[in-house]
């Protein structure tokens, strides 16, 4: 395998307790800190331990957004992706355009794999990876906890609600990765300098040839109905008699 | 009017109680009719565990041996065939269905709904975005076929009674061979399962060994309760990842949820809003899941939790 392609998205940070705006009209990202998404993340670290294997020769790290997403592709080179590819956007785009240009870059680049995190953390959809595979009629393994490449098929596991599946596909395929995949590495000071030398196109939706479909429209945004603080208990007999209370034991 | 196609998930004989649940969010659709889909190598005792589901006018069938396991690639271009006569497509939001339904949304070239919570209208509904924090009313067009997944924590499954009729429909000729199904490593557990029990005890890294785990397993068997786990005491390698609950994990909404040694990480407490009851038994009382917790118990869960479970036998 030549090429694997790895999706990088820009999402509010993890650790950021996310408010609702007061007008309902989305959730405050003013001053808030945005990172690459976790997963997204493990996508690049298990395809920088395939090249590292020599099962692969290239990374390429790529974003859709706003230049702003310049930053978390740096953050990928600094990692150690060999170059970035950033396809601006002005607005929001929905997945199945997301995927239609993941196709265009897998087919021009002749990738091997495209890897992908299983889920975005904010809006916790889990499309891109399963529409690529539709709209590019290749092989998708989502939910990755494993992968073995083996010239021209990848073994992956899968952790799925029964278990752990394994399935085999051929080359090239499209993979969404799981939590437990890998640990990422940590970015060193040298690297993120060296990471300021490696190239990182920009690339306007137009020249892939795509239009951005449809949105699914988000009318408004409310916080999420909260529970109460109950009561308290001092020993096993209280909580006993409070669950017999409620007709639970 | 709104007819609603749902895929059945199954385990290849039994029907997967999150496709009742699918019925129960088609049905809160005005005047929806309901069939059910079910591809599998030999469907006929799933379709009449399906046929029974109230509300389903019809089960329609495309047993193949290609069917025999869930694989993406394969399903989904028989489910987008049958798709053109109907205005939508449900799945759950399983992993099976998370696997497959995007996959069948792009072959029909349209966006996919994901984890539907409730039914505002025929094409627009309410979804919890940014692990829960946030719950966003969505539209989708409805000059297209809309093609989404139910979040099951949110729906009770329909009951049964009923006797739909059965069809086998013609499946597609072609079907890709490119991805191979090996095998399934599940641990065999006599235990409800976690997305189905009526009560769940979980424990969290506080246990600190798979050893000490056990007291999790010991509490659950006096209830007859299933397992569960935060992400941490998965990782730390407590107990399996089919156990974890969460943002990444499974979204459960029993009628009781005891928590133990569970600091209440918003990303755990997404798949437990929807418990009836959260009981929370943590050392440290400042932890958030005391937020949450509807019966609360400050103290050692190594003494509590055995104490508990003699109590309860």
């Amino acid at each position: 395998m030549d090429k694997i392609i790895v999706g990088l998205k820009r999402v509010i940070d993890y650790n950021v307790r996310v408010q609702v705006k007061s007008d309902g009209s989305g959730v405050e990202t003013d001053g808030v800190k945005m990172s690459i998404n976790p997963f997204d993340e493990i996508a690049l670290e298990e395809a920088l331990r395939i090249r590292e294997s020599g099962a692969a020769t290239e990374v390429i790290a790529v974003s859709i957004g706003t230049s702003e997403a310049q930053q978390q592709l740096r953050t990928g080179l600094a990692m150690g992706a060999d170059r970035a590819i950033l396809v601006t956007v002005e607005n929001d785009i929905d997945p199945l355009s997301v995927a239609r240009i993941f196709k265009a870059l897998a087919e021009k680049e002749n990738a091997g794999l495209v890897m992908l995190g299983k889920q975005a953390i904010d809006d916790d959809n889990s499309h891109v990876a399963q529409m690529l595979s539709a709209v590019w009629s290749r092989p998708q393994a989502t939910f990755a906890s494993g992968v073995t490449i083996d010239g021209d098929t990848a073994r992956v596991v899968r952790e799925v609600d029964a278990g752990l599946e394994t399935v085999e596909v051929d080359l090239p395929a499209v993979l969404s990765v799981d939590l437990r995949l890998n640990e990422p590495r940590y970015v060193k000071l040298p690297d993120i300098m060296k990471a300021k030398k490696k190239p990182l196109d920009e690339v306007p939706l137009a020249d892939l040839g795509i239009e951005a479909g449809p949105m699914i429209k988000e009318l408004s945004y409310a916080a999420p109905e909260g529970r109460q603080r109950g009561v308290t208990v001092d020993d096993v007999a209280g909580l006993v008699a409070a669950l017999k209370d409620k007709g639970l034991v | 009017m709104a007819k609603v196609l749902i895929v059945a998930e199954h385990d290849g004989s039994a029907l997967n109680p999150s496709t009742a649940k699918c019925v129960s969010c088609a049905t809160a659709i005005d005047g929806a009719e309901v069939d059910i889909l079910v591809l599998a190598a030999d469907t006929a005792g799933i379709a009449a565990q399906a046929a029974e589901i109230a509300s389903v006018s019809r089960v329609l069938t495309i047993a193949r041996a290609e069917n025999e396991n869930p694989v993406t690639a394969v399903l989904a271009p028989q489910i987008a065939a049958v798709a053109g006569d109907y205005s939508h497509v449900f799945g759950p939001s399983t992993t099976y269905g998370k696997d497959l339904i995007p996959h069948v949304a792009a072959l029909l070239g349209v966006n996919q709904v994901s984890d539907i919570m409730t039914v505002e209208g025929s094409h627009t509904f309410k979804r919890p975005v940014y692990a829960g924090n946030a719950i966003v009313t969505v539209e989708a067009p409805e000059s297209s076929i809309l093609v989404a997944t139910v979040r099951v924590a949110s729906w009770p499954a329909t009951g049964g009674g009923n006797a739909a009729t059965v069809e086998a429909v013609d499946g597609v000729a072609d079907l890709p061979s490119h991805t191979r199904y090996v095998s399934l490593e599940s641990a065999v557990s006599d235990r409800p399962d976690l997305q189905t029990a009526a009560s769940v005890v979980a424990g969290g890294r506080a246990l600190g060994s798979e050893e000490q785990f056990d007291l999790i397993y010991k509490l659950a068997d006096a209830l007859g309760a299933g397992v569960g786990a935060t992400r941490a005491a998965v990782d730390a390698g407590y107990c399996p990842n089919d156990m974890q609950i969460g943002q990444t994990g499974k979204i459960i909404a029993p009628g009781l949820y005891i928590a133990i040694g569970i600091s209440g990480a918003i990303q755990h407490l997404t798949g437990i809003k929807d418990a009836g009851t959260i009981v929370a038994i943590n050392k440290d009382e400042e932890a958030p899941i005391f937020e949450v917790a509807d019966i609360g118990m400050v103290g050692d869960l190594f003494q509590i939790v055995p104490e508990l479970t003699a109590a309860l036998s």
